[in-house]
């Protein structure tokens, strides 16, 4: 098979060759490939580990910007309330800012439970495996002679190493993926320190350049709907006290 | 024929199974090379028809090597077009 499955049979292959190449003793191979094994174990742990840990970054900024936007959507409406329309301007255009980056954090956050989910999969399959493996090498040391024993061996060891190199594809795929999310979070984060999400009491005189970038990088015409939205909102509400209506959100 | 479906296990198929499979794969890779994502996602998901049909699970005990290894079944357009390399947790 030249086709895709040719490659992935080809690097597999490759990957078991090059493991088993590193022993010549029957025997050795046997215990080789199993001190690998109990190895490849932990590791898959240790992926698991790291992605529940991403996934609780992911999680904690999601919430973070969720109040964010709570904020922001408030701080907007007291805003036009009080007749300052740049002001809800600003506001709006740094809660659009959050929920766009909210979304894709929530999307990550999927990715990586279906991510955790399959890599303990896999923990189990491997672990089943390994125990498989130890009970098949002892016995094919103790019962066989030197010749069979090394057409079970090569068996065993190709079956095994097959599911090893297997397993370590997934778990680097695994890793790549959650590599990228942490470059998501750490962008999130810059945006976060850069002050893009700070309600607008927390406006300086420094931030004009700061307000710039941002509605540059947010969508105009989302911002302008929103804001008339907003202003026949209050216009319709008798316009008494519509500064009043605190932690109202918007969908 | 044993088939690997990576990152996920082992399924023991019928012999004709392979041809079909092949054909399937090549048509697959060619419709990558052409930039065909929608051609080729379609041609992905009959492949693990096949195998989604006519395939039963190998046992979790079971120590055989696969005559057919196909790449994850969530595979990007993208990941398809790269070549799997990468030495992942096994060492050279």
């Amino acid at each position: 098979m030249p086709g895709l499955a040719g490659r992935m049979s080809t690097v597999v292959k490759a990957k078991i060759s090059r493991m088993l190449d590193k022993t010549e003793d029957p025997g050795e191979t046997l215990d080789y490939g199993y001190q690998k094994q109990v190895e490849l174990l932990q590791n898959v742990k240790k992926g698991i580990a790291d992605v529940v840990t991403s996934k609780k970054r992911l999680q904690m900024q999601t919430s973070k910007l969720e109040q964010q936007v709570v904020k922001l959507d408030t701080q907007a409406r007291q805003a036009l309330a009080q007749g300052r329309e740049d002001l809800a301007r600003t506001a709006l255009e740094r809660k659009t800012l959050a929920q766009g980056e909210m979304q894709g954090l929530d999307q990550q956050v999927k990715e990586l439970e279906a991510q955790q989910e399959e890599l303990t999969a896999n923990e189990q399959r491997l672990r089943q495996k390994i125990e498989q493996f130890r009970t098949k090498k002892e016995v094919i040391k103790a019962q066989y002679s030197a010749a069979e024993a090394q057409v079970r061996i090569s068996e065993a060891a190709n079956g095994v190493g097959e599911e090893m190199a297997d397993l370590g594809l997934a778990m680097q795929r695994a890793e790549d993926k959650t590599e990228t999310m942490r470059a998501r979070a750490s962008a999130v984060e810059e945006l976060e320190k850069a002050g893009a999400f700070d309600d607008i009491t927390a406006l300086g005189s420094g931030q004009d350049d700061l307000d710039r970038q941002l509605s540059e990088l947010t969508s105009g015409a989302q911002v302008d709907d929103e804001l008339s939205k907003m202003k026949a909102e209050l216009g319709s509400g008798g316009g008494d006290s519509p500064a009043l209506e605190q932690g109202k959100e918007s969908s | 024929m044993i088939v690997r479906i990576s990152g996920e296990g082992q399924f023991k198929l019928p012999d004709e199974d392979a041809g079909r499979l092949n054909e399937l794969d090549n048509r697959a890779v060619a419709a990558v090379e052409q930039g065909d994502e929608t051609g080729f996602k379609e041609l992905w998901s009959q492949m693990l028809e096949i195998v989604a049909s006519d395939g039963n699970a190998l046992d979790g005990d079971e120590l055989i090597e696969s005559q057919v290894i196909m790449p994850p079944r969530d595979i990007t357009f993208e990941e398809a077009k790269a070549e799997f390399n990468g030495d992942g947790l096994i060492p050279d």
